[in-house]
């Protein structure tokens, strides 16, 4: 060869061989093919629970007891109910930022329902509910959509940040605090919250590669409602499945149907299992539906998605399925639904009433939050505040 | 009392703290078993373990967001920035984040985090190594940013910032690291945060100045003392918050101002500083406050960076207009 190896001989030994190289180039192409696909198929939706609401995973149905079952139950029509209240009074201008819930239950509720108290919740701004069953008073949930800082102002023992605005963001801010929880030796996890949209951050990446490096005890939540806003899943990624992701990482994937609450729990109980005992992070992505608009501010889903759409996710309703089970125990009956949904009512307008009679916001307190001791030029910006707020 | 370059007084301040307080954390890229780039972080890692010295992965977002959550549990970190060029990958994470947290949980959370970070330009670096982008922390409120300019003042303001309970971006200028060596007191003491050191009385002009500036600062002092102009020397320190009430009193004094830094004139601190004063003193003054600066280019290309950098002469040049004006 050498010198010639660019002239083309016709023997056959030459001919052979450059048929072999293409066999082996065609054989590498297919190998890539293969290893892609092998990782793939790895992911299949895990379900406990079908639309029927009938068990499909006997062994996989988490333990749970018959109070506890009906608890998730009764927060997944409280929380359906809170969002139905809650659209309404955004319409009456009586709420601000508001990002509907409804469809989003099971994964919402099903998450925070396997955690302890002592686990930490790092929401996305949709991921309301979790903090409300984690400790957050409701009319705080209601100032905290109205622009108040009382909103944010976790109570004591409650531990979580207050809704993330930037997408991805928590992402690395939960990696930290799993790490932290880490060095105290507590036996807590992290858990943080993000849509399909935030996979395709940095963030996200950064997130759960910090986490699996470190082995910190965090649990990231994708719920892939299928819309970053108005964009499509598929043309966010290449990917068939989010929860593959995990693998470039070297963490555990999983991907739950997330209109079950048992399929959500369950992933959840036992990614919370395997990070308190030191085994790492757990990535889940949770297959769901948002029901309504991204947010209350003007958005239009008729404008990206079909009516055909809406309907063939509304017949996988969460509330609809469990209903169905928890029926066929014996364990639920309108009249049980009929008394949550009177209660959260009662309470949702107990706490709006609440939040109205909260102080008005000051500029001045602003400013007093922004440092512990305050630099001068705020000193002086503080006085001016101060005078304006006292005509 | 030792000798020691401003490098070394940065890593005896870290060794301090981490003595000192249990919940400071030193992290980054290259900062535990290397001991940093600039060897910044020397010995650390084996002295107190890899628990509390410790490398990341390569993600500077990813650097500054675990920063966060690890003050959520009640940790000081103390992450590195490997150069600060690199500030861009994590600017959310920085002001959009960490700058925030205790005005966002309205001051039930905080950050007591300190990034320190080399800049500075004339080591002939690649690209985004070198910039000064002190002024693009220095606008987010909720931050600190801290430029020592000697290595006395970098262990006491290292010290003070791990020990602030706000975040703080400290600014290490590369040039400075080993370019002299002056008497570090052993034990822990701190400068306050936001206080300016005259650095030299004068009663003709007023040159604020920060970082590597300052050296050049006294150096033009020096020259301009020769043609009998007596230059008054401030050394800010710490940029934000800014020291106005020092700067004020001197302006008061000498009547004439020049504002001197690295980074371009668009950039930077000096646009605010001349405001503050033609706000509270424009009736002392007897000329324009005027800038040193760089031009506004992106960071010169190192074949250029020698004459694109200011320097001494442009202090003389700028202090005679001020003085003819």
């Amino acid at each position: 060869m050498g010198k010639y190896n660019s002239i083309q001989c016709f023997c056959e030994f030459c001919k052979n061989n450059t048929q072999n190289k293409k066999d082996i180039r065609k054989e590498e192409v297919n190998l890539l093919k293969r290893t892609l696909e092998n990782i793939e198929s790895q992911f299949e939706t895990f379900q406990v629970l079908n639309e029927e609401g009938e068990i499909v995973n006997e062994e996989l149905m988490p333990e749970l007891s018959d109070d506890e079952l009906k608890e998730l139950m009764t927060r997944m029509v409280y929380t359906r109910i809170l969002d139905q209240r809650s659209i309404a009074l955004n319409r009456q201008g009586r709420l601000g930022f508001y990002a509907p819930t409804a469809g989003q239950e099971a994964s919402q509720l099903g998450t925070q329902f396997a955690l302890e108290k002592e686990d930490f919740i790092l929401p996305a701004y949709r991921d309301v509910p979790q903090l409300i069953w984690h400790g957050l008073p409701l009319y705080q949930a209601f100032l905290f959509s109205r622009g108040h800082y009382h909103g944010n102002q976790m109570p004591e023992g409650v531990n979580a940040l207050s809704p993330q605005i930037i997408i991805g963001a928590q992402y690395t801010q939960a990696a930290g605090v799993a790490m932290g929880m880490k060095k105290r030796g507590k036996k807590s996890v992290a858990i943080t919250y993000t849509g399909d949209g935030g996979t395709s951050q940095g963030d996200f990446y950064e997130g759960i590669n910090f986490a699996g490096a470190y082995k910190a005890p965090a649990i990231f939540v994708v719920q892939n409602n299928r819309f970053a806003i108005s964009v499509p899943v598929e043309k966010q990624t290449a990917a068939q499945t989010l929860a593959q992701k995990a693998v470039a990482a070297g963490i555990e994937g999983i991907q739950v149907d997330g209109m079950d609450v048992l399929a959500v729990y369950a992933a959840t109980k036992d990614a919370r299992e395997r990070a308190v005992n030191g085994e790492g992070p757990t990535l889940i992505e949770t297959l769901t539906y948002r029901y309504g608009p991204h947010t209350m501010a003007g958005d239009d889903p008729t404008r990206y998605r079909t009516e055909d759409l809406d309907s063939e996710w509304e017949k996988k309703d969460p509330i609809v399925r469990f209903r169905k089970f928890l029926e066929n125990k014996g364990l639920w009956s309108e009249e049980q639904e009929n008394e949550v949904i009177e209660k959260a009512k009662e309470e949702i307008k107990a706490a709006i009433k609440k939040a109205d009679g909260q102080p008005k916001q000051k500029v001045s307190e602003l400013i007093e939050n922004m440092y512990e001791v305050l630099p001068a030029h705020l000193e002086e910006q503080l006085e001016e505040y101060k005078a304006k707020e006292s005509k | 009392m030792a000798q020691m370059t401003m490098i070394q007084a940065i890593t005896d301040a870290l060794r301090t703290e981490l003595k000192n307080d249990e919940n400071v954390l030193v992290f980054g890229e290259d900062v535990g078993q290397n001991g940093g780039v600039f060897r910044a972080t020397e010995g650390l890692q084996q002295e107190f373990g890899e628990d509390r010295v410790f490398d990341t992965p390569l993600a500077e977002s990813g650097i500054a967001g675990i920063a966060v959550g690890l003050a959520t549990q009640g940790f000081r970190p103390v992450p590195e920035i490997q150069f600060f060029g690199f500030i861009y990958e994590a600017m959310d994470a920085v002001n959009g984040q960490m700058a925030r947290l205790r005005y966002r949980t309205g001051n039930t959370m905080n950050a007591p985090i300190t990034i320190r970070s080399p800049f500075g330009g004339g080591v002939h670096t690649p690209e985004l190594h070198a910039d000064s982008l002190e002024g693009l922390i220095a606008q987010q409120p909720g931050m600190k940013v801290v430029i020592p300019s000697n290595p006395y003042d970098a262990k006491g303001l290292l010290i003070s910032s791990i020990r602030d309970n706000d975040p703080v971006v400290y600014l290490e200028h590369m040039k400075l690291y080993r370019s002299f060596r002056e008497e570090v007191p052993e034990e822990a003491y701190t400068i306050e945060l936001g206080k300016a050191n005259v650095k030299r009385e004068g009663t003709d002009v007023t040159l604020v100045a920060y970082g590597a500036m300052v050296q050049a600062s006294m150096k033009a002092a020096e020259e301009l003392e020769k043609e009998g102009i007596q230059a008054e020397v401030i050394d800010l320190r710490t940029v934000m918050p800014l020291d106005i009430e020092t700067i004020i009193k001197s302006v008061e004094k000498t009547n004439r101002v020049v504002v001197v830094q690295e980074a371009q004139r668009q950039a930077g601190m000096a646009a605010q500083i001349v405001t503050e004063i033609q706000e509270r003193a424009i009736l002392h003054l007897e000329a324009p406050v005027l800038r040193v600066a760089a031009p506004d280019t992106v960071y010169a290309f190192t074949q250029a960076e020698e004459v694109w950098l200011p320097n001494y002469n442009d202090i003389i040049e700028k202090v005679n207009k001020v003085i003819n004006f």
